[in-house]
């Protein structure tokens, strides 16, 4: 749905050049929730602008839906826009309109009649749970509420793309899951393709099918999320189960990462009985991801070399994802 | 000197104050017409033509856009910078030859539309400066067009500020028609100079200064009120 081929995208020049993309590549398939995440100025708020051409990149191109944005000016481009929908960290409501009128706006631009208008911001504002406020101004809402009215600003005239330009990143814990909830929600009913940024993993744990992690401007790794949190020395899997600084005291130690049905099990009480090892836990991080509980062990194996690996080959054997991180 | 012990005197003040607040209202109504079309329309380019701003490129040209930026920014200082009572005298053959006269409340329109233009421009382009940028982005992003942006968004979110920008203008537009009075624009400026000047005549004087007071008072406290009916922040 969105093809972004190697692009590139610089400001300033001679010694104050930023590059702010350098050789971004992205493939993001209909219906699927991507997200991208890194700190401030990693180059993410570029990257989304480009997706509906509030940016240009100076190389490589960018598809969606098979049109090269790149290539498209005036009526087209902005004809492509209203394919695009755009929420915001900020919310950028018009706070000279009702709530009602916010999301009618998106349908003046598309030019659709009054009576249509109407009909369709009602249903819209239905959805996304604030018909009981049509008539408020934004002034009067919650940051969550105000959010709402965004998404359906975004979604009013029936995008197949939302992008999300830290959406959750003014509001409190409670009111972002609500909000992620949302987006999930309707990106499932209305087989939304969304591409979303931010700087919070909680996000991508929380909705993301798949990530990117952005650093100076470039991808660091991208994949599905289970996939990212399975793979050695992943920055995604590090970041969401943070198990602090390796000790070094001779024993080999491991890295077990749980992914659904092992959560289940009592794996490392088998390990220890069957190996007859005193396992030690130096730390532990269970998370949902997206429905499945997922989660990373990090345990101590004193003992033989013969019998550790055995034991090591064993937990592997389970279909556990196993890391060797010191010995 | 006139008698204030005739007995026609309150009735004649009466008259005389009575036609000069009309013909100060239209002198100021029709400039302030003017002014807000114009005023307007060299605010939103002042802003619009900045870099990176909606019409940065008339034509698809930066230079343009740079030029017609910069003329106007210096036409605005220019204007703002003579003294109303030399604009006044100075814009007295473009008056004749627009009006025809450049005596009366008519011809008196002229000089207060160009004086009234940059200060009313400005305002405009500090109200429309304040409206977040990220709005446009948002409006861009739904695939607006670059007139929607300007009216539905940059003006329409401006609209408290221009009240009360309006209400200043107006104020600043009375002000400067007593001036255009005393020197044959006619109005209240016209009735302050001849019966309180040149007749030294208290009444006449103290009928004005209260009427100006009363006009500034209603048009300020009009423009606060319409400007917090608007305002939904």
């Amino acid at each position: 749905m969105i093809s972004v081929d190697r692009i590139s995208k610089s400001y300033g020049s001679g010694e104050n050049v930023v590059h702010a993309l350098d050789n971004v590549s992205l493939n993001i398939a209909k219906g699927e929730i991507f997200g991208v995440v890194g700190q401030s100025g990693a180059g993410k708020s570029t990257l989304i602008r480009t997706i509906n051409s509030l940016e240009r990149p100076d190389s490589g191109t960018v598809t969606v839906d098979g049109q090269n944005m790149n290539l498209l000016q005036g009526a087209q481009l902005r004809s492509a826009r209203h394919n695009i929908g755009m929420i915001f960290q900020h919310f950028n409501l018009l706070s000279s309109r009702t709530v009602q009128s916010n999301v009618e706006l998106s349908l003046e631009i598309t030019g659709m009649d009054r009576g249509a208008r109407r009909k369709r911001a009602a249903e819209i504002l239905d959805l996304v749970g604030l018909s009981g406020k049509a008539t408020a101004y934004p002034a009067q809402l919650s940051g969550g509420q105000k959010q709402r009215v965004g998404i359906a600003r975004a979604l009013a005239s029936k995008p197949s793309v939302l992008l999300s330009d830290e959406a959750t990143s003014a509001l409190d814990p409670e009111t972002t899951q609500q909000i992620l909830d949302l987006i999930r929600q309707l990106s499932r009913e209305l087989g939304l393709t969304v591409l979303l940024i931010t700087h919070e993993m909680d996000v991508v744990k929380r909705i993301c099918d798949s990530a990117a992690v952005m650093s100076q401007g470039r991808i660091l790794e991208q994949g599905t999320v289970e996939g990212l949190l399975t793979t050695e020395k992943s920055l995604l899997g590090q970041a969401l189960f943070p198990l602090g600084e390796i000790p070094l005291n001779g024993n080999t130690i491991i890295e077990i990462t749980f992914n659904g049905v092992t959560t289940d099990r009592p794996v490392i009480a088998q390990l220890a009985r069957t190996y007859n090892i005193d396992v030690g836990i130096l730390g532990a991080a269970i998370e949902t991801v997206h429905g499945h509980q997922t989660g990373r062990t990090r345990l101590e194996l004193p003992g033989s070399a013969e019998t550790v690996a055995a034991a090591i080959a064993d937990l592997r054997g389970q279909g556990l994802f196993v890391e060797v991180i010191g010995c | 000197m006139l008698d204030r012990n005739d007995p026609s005197f309150w009735s004649d003040l009466f008259q005389t104050i009575l036609q000069g607040a009309g013909e100060t209202l239209y002198t100021v109504g029709f400039s302030l017409l003017f002014t807000v079309i114009f005023g307007l329309a060299a605010g939103v380019v002042l802003v619009t033509t900045e870099t990176g701003g909606l019409l940065a490129k008339p034509f698809g040209s930066r230079t343009l856009g740079i030029v017609i930026n910069k003329l106007l920014d210096l036409l605005v200082n220019v204007g703002r910078s003579i003294p109303f009572i030399i604009l006044m005298i100075l814009l007295i053959p473009f008056t004749r030859m627009l009006v025809g006269s450049f005596i009366g409340p008519t011809a008196a329109i002229v000089p207060l539309t160009i004086a009234g233009i940059p200060f009313f421009a400005r305002l405009v382009e500090i109200g429309i400066r304040e409206v977040p940028v990220g709005l446009i982005e948002a409006a861009e992003s739904l695939g607006a067009t670059r007139w929607t942006i300007l009216a539905k968004v940059m003006v329409a979110e401006a609209v408290p500020a221009l009240a009360l920008g309006l209400s200043t203008t107006i104020v600043g537009l009375i002000g400067y028609s007593a001036m255009v009075g005393a020197v044959g624009g006619g109005g209240l400026g016209d009735v302050a100079f001849r019966y309180g000047y040149q007749r030294y005549s208290p009444e006449y004087m103290f009928a004005v200064v209260i009427l100006l007071i009363v006009f500034v008072q209603l048009f300020q406290s009009l423009g606060n009120f319409a400007a917090r009916r608007l305002s939904h922040r």
